[in-house]
């Protein structure tokens, strides 16, 4: 079969994670915790960076967010803050690293060819999830009371003012313990799985020659079943730990859609992080044979899962919204009008960053095959998300003490510095083309009719 | 240029010899005209009569009882005071479900690049606007007064402030329903007219001048130039993009329906997706049902085969999966919300007097689809067959779960009560399946059931040849690598 000259993967070279690389990054993770300490100072001798609300009023306590209860309405601790924002950014970051694993594994089973030339950027998002495995526990450990209404032991006394009827319904699932096992069995398993995929892909590389018959058909059909694995937990998994780490901030709201919301929005940011990281490793002479098609379709997904993202949006809201149930529309008022009206622009900016932007950006097929366009969309994407994720977090927990301060950004870029240097070394450490894979030869020909 | 990996299996079987039985032959372009024209240009066969004659017989019986339905009144129906709605919006609802398969198939899947969807987006397409069309029939039934249907547009009228309701999703139906059918019966148009093209070719080749005539006017006067398929795979294009968020948002819109209200069981958020996700699961079972019974009786089997039944059956294990997860998501979160009407209802829905209709819908929509875990399973055509039949009965007692027995528990416990239907209510279900299947078998007769424009587009890169040259290729590389 008649090849391009420039569809061959002879010549590509493989990432090296440079000394220069790697002490840019730690500067940067230097700076973001200088930022965050700075911030931190900040909040404790009572100046709130960035907040806007100061007056105390009485606010809508249904949700039972912290501070949200009746009982505890005025027991905001500048601690509140810091904490909220290191879970946000942890449960922000572990669905990229997650999402990684699960467009992998949608590849491998959906039998998509197109991809497999980039498959390593995603793989490598994989590592991040044994740094989110340590954080998140601990951070719970830590900081459960600051930032999980229900953890509070005086919820469950009858003799106890703060005594919860609902609270003590939701007990047989939301208590410490159940939620300590749940978190380890859910890392334990995406971890597990994550590397029993990764080791079939490495052992490609390793074999001599594809060989379609035997070997590399043999690892690939292996991972095939390995990501149905994979998915039929992930199935399960990203909507109960949606629910415990996300939905029970606000313990007394629920929404059956919740899981999925998360999973969108997850979903979305995990894309836009793997174009974000193509495109990245593009302009400095990596990923040859990724070109315009490649690019093209992975535009096409951040503009569809944004789509996607939006649809689940708009049914949660306007189903609470039309059925007007107290308990059920509480969630958004509190977003919307609640808290001295701190959330109104960012609940408006969510919905403008999410949608109208990638959706007008990315309508054209043109836009989706440039760089710089995917590159301004994926930030704005993530930018979006990061403020789609404040606002499932920040109400629930510091209410209208909430706010953009150097702790925010303090955390965010460790959270960032983190997150490149995990994958930079993740990716350095393997081939960054799987060479043997059965459907190479049809993803570096990949063409976009 | 395009390269398929030869791990993928081919879409386009050898078939069977004709001047050596028993061996197999290449299948080449003629082929798939000769094959797929065959029924379109040969006399009714005694099988295709038979057919027709039983689905005649079902929408004469169906004619019956809708005449009742419409000059006796609803009341005919099993309905009461507490159960207003019951078997005509279950079937509307799994009516408009099954339609969502064709429109998946040719949309989505277009955009997704799957190739396996070739050989059946058009009877999948033909089967959604017939599907779509009996789900109609029962909003007509239930109106009571058909000929005042128009009253559900917002038309400029003489009768002072007569007017709809925007605020209604029933409304929001009628625009979303409406939408759906002209578009997905554009689309469907759109992809005959190249094959209408070839049958009348054909036609006037053999000199039947009255086939040549009427296929001639139906194919619009396409002439298969380079410029008038440009522009068809351009419309092709700017149609599925179109019909992908109408899909979408025709059953989100359904589900709408019942999930804007505050009745208990029926106001959850997730339902609009996993609504969907139902509607593509029972879709793609009724497009199981029907071609494997087409590639039977056609000799269809090395264009439909059994790449293509795994490819559905996939589509079968991964929506059945969706909805076995918002099933059970929604019986947690009424546990979880503490909100005890939600609790009950779906206690009421498992252990109640219906307790029959959901253990029918879990094991059929939950449990049964589990079994194409199993590549065996998957690639079984009998396994397939009992299937798709019991996905859709599992889907029908979805939505008869959902509506009764969300309403026969009223709020006030005085009006609890009980829905049994009719005969009337049965045989305007019949009526339903009597007007499918003599549109179906209309559609099998007179037109080619499988695009053989675009069957003919992945022969070349996906028949048995390449695919096998694909392999000795690989090997010639080992070797030269070898040495």
């Amino acid at each position: 079969m008649a090849e391009h000259a420039h569809t061959s993967i002879a010549d590509e070279k493989n990432f090296e994670f440079t000394a220069a690389a790697k002490r840019r990054l730690m500067v940067a993770f230097v700076i973001g915790l200088v930022l965050f300490i700075i911030g931190v100072v900040l909040l404790a001798s009572g100046i709130d960076g960035g907040s806007s609300g100061h007056e105390v009023e009485k606010h809508a306590a249904i949700t039972g967010g912290g501070g949200g209860h009746d009982a505890h309405a005025d027991d905001y601790h500048w601690t509140k803050r810091v904490f909220a924002n290191l879970w946000l950014d942890a449960v922000l970051f572990n669905g990229i690293a997650l999402i990684g694993v699960f467009f992998v594994a949608v590849n491998y089973v959906a039998y998509a060819g197109w991809s497999v030339v980039f498959r390593r950027i995603p793989e490598a998002f994989g590592y991040f999830l044994m740094v989110t495995a340590v954080i998140i526990p601990v951070l719970f450990l830590v900081s459960g009371h600051d930032l999980f209404h229900w953890t509070h032991a005086d919820l469950y006394d009858p003799s106890s003012p703060n005594y919860d009827k609902i609270l003590v319904g939701k007990r047989g699932y939301l208590n410490t313990p159940f939620y300590m096992i749940r978190m380890l069995v859910y890392f334990a398993a995406w971890i597990g799985l994550f590397f029993i995929i990764r080791r079939n892909s490495l052992k490609e590389d390793s074999l001599p020659k594809q060989n379609y018959k035997t070997d590399s058909i043999k690892l690939y059909n292996k991972n095939v079943y390995m990501s149905a694995v994979f998915l039929f937990v992930f199935a399960v998994t990203s909507s109960t730990s949606a629910w415990d780490w996300v939905m029970s901030i606000d313990a007394h709201w629920f929404s059956t859609m919740f899981g999925w919301y998360c999973f969108a929005s997850w979903f979305v940011s995990g894309l836009a992080t793997i174009t974000l990281t193509v495109i990245l490793l593009k302009e400095q002479g990596y990923l040859k044979a990724v070109n315009e098609n490649h690019l093209h379709d992975l535009g096409k997904f951040m503009f569809a899962f944004s789509v996607f993202w939006t649809y689940i949006w708009f049914s949660q809201f306007h189903l609470y919204h039309y059925a007007n149930i107290p308990e059920e529309i509480i969630y958004f008022t509190e977003r919307f009008s609640g808290h001295n009206g701190i959330y109104f622009g960012v609940f408006f900016l969510n919905l403008f960053v999410n949608f109208a932007f990638p959706f007008l950006m990315l309508m054209t097929r043109n836009a989706k095959r440039k760089m710089l366009i995917l590159k301004i969309v994926a930030i704005g994407i993530l930018v979006g998300h990061y403020l789609d994720f404040y606002l499932m977090v920040m109400p629930g927990t510091v209410g209208k003490h909430a706010g953009f301060g150097p702790v925010e950004f303090g955390a965010l870029i460790m959270f960032i510095s983190a997150f490149i240097y995990v994958i930079s070394n993740a990716l350095s450490k393997a081939n960054i083309v799987p060479k043997n894979d059965p459907f190479i030869k049809e993803s570096v020909n990949h063409v976009v009719v | 240029m395009q390269v398929t990996s030869p791990v993928r299996e081919p879409l386009v079987l050898r078939k069977p010899d004709e001047n050596n039985p028993g061996k197999l032959r290449t299948t080449t372009l003629a082929d798939v005209t000769n094959d797929i024209c065959r029924q379109v240009e040969a006399a009714p066969n005694m099988r295709w009569l038979l057919a027709m004659l039983i689905s005649l017989v079902a929408f004469a019986w169906g004619s019956y009882t809708l005449y009742r339905t419409w000059w006796f009144g609803i009341g005919e129906w099993g309905l009461n005071k507490t159960i207003g709605w019951a078997w005509d919006i279950t079937n509307f609802v799994w009516w408009v479900g099954i339609g969502h398969a064709g429109t998946l198939i040719s949309a989505i899947l277009l955009l997704f690049r799957q190739k396996w969807r070739t050989s059946i987006n058009r009877a999948a397409e033909a089967m959604t606007i017939f599907a779509v069309i009996c789900a109609g029939s029962f909003i007509l039934m239930h109106m009571g007064r058909p000929w005042l249907a128009h009253w559900a547009l917002p038309l400029p009228n003489t009768y002072g402030s007569l007017w709809v309701n925007f605020n209604s999703p029933l409304v929001w139906d009628v625009f979303a329903i409406s939408t759906y059918l002209s578009v997905s019966v554009v689309f469907w148009y759109i992809g005959l007219i190249p094959d209408l093209a070839t049958i009348r070719e054909r036609a006037i080749r053999d000199g039947r001048a009255i086939p040549a005539f009427i296929y001639g006017c139906l194919s619009f006067g396409w002439d298969g130039s380079a410029k008038t398929w440009a522009r068809y795979e351009m419309v092709a294009l700017v149609l599925a993009g179109l019909s992908t968020p109408l899909v979408l948002s025709v059953h989100t819109i359904v589900s709408f329906d019942f999930a804007t209200s505050v009745i208990p069981g029926w106001h959850t958020t997730i339902f609009p997706p996993y609504f969907v996700a139902g509607a593509i699961f029972s879709g793609f079972a009724m497009v199981l049902t029907l071609m494997l019974i087409t590639r039977h009786v056609f000799k269809l089997q090395h264009y439909i085969t059994l790449a293509h039944i795994e490819s559905m059956n996939k589509v079968i294990l991964l929506t059945g999966s969706i909805v076995g997860i918002a099933y059970l998501t929604e019986f947690f979160i009424a546990w979880y919300s503490g909100v005890e009407y939600e609790s009950y209802a779906f206690l009421n829905r498992m252990f109640g007097p219906y307790w029959w209709a959901y253990w029918s819908m879990m094991t059929c929509n939950v449990i049964s689809p589990q079994f194409f875990w199993f590549r065996a399973m998957r690639r079984n055509i009998y396994v397939t067959f009992a299937l798709s039949i019991v996905v859709n009965i599992g889907m029908w007692f979805e939505r008869f779960v959902i509506i009764v027995t969300s309403l026969h528990r009223d709020f006030l416990p005085s009006s609890w009560s009980m829905f049994w239907p009719t005969y009337v209510d049965v045989g305007d279900y019949i009526f339903s399946f009597g007007l499918f299947f003599t549109a179906f078998f209309l559609f099998a007769k007179f037109l080619p059931v499988v695009n053989m424009a675009e069957v003919k587009a992945v022969l070349a890169s996906s028949n048995e040849e390449i695919q096998e040259a694909g392999l000795v290729e690989a090997e010639k590389e080992a070797a030269t690598a070898a040495h």
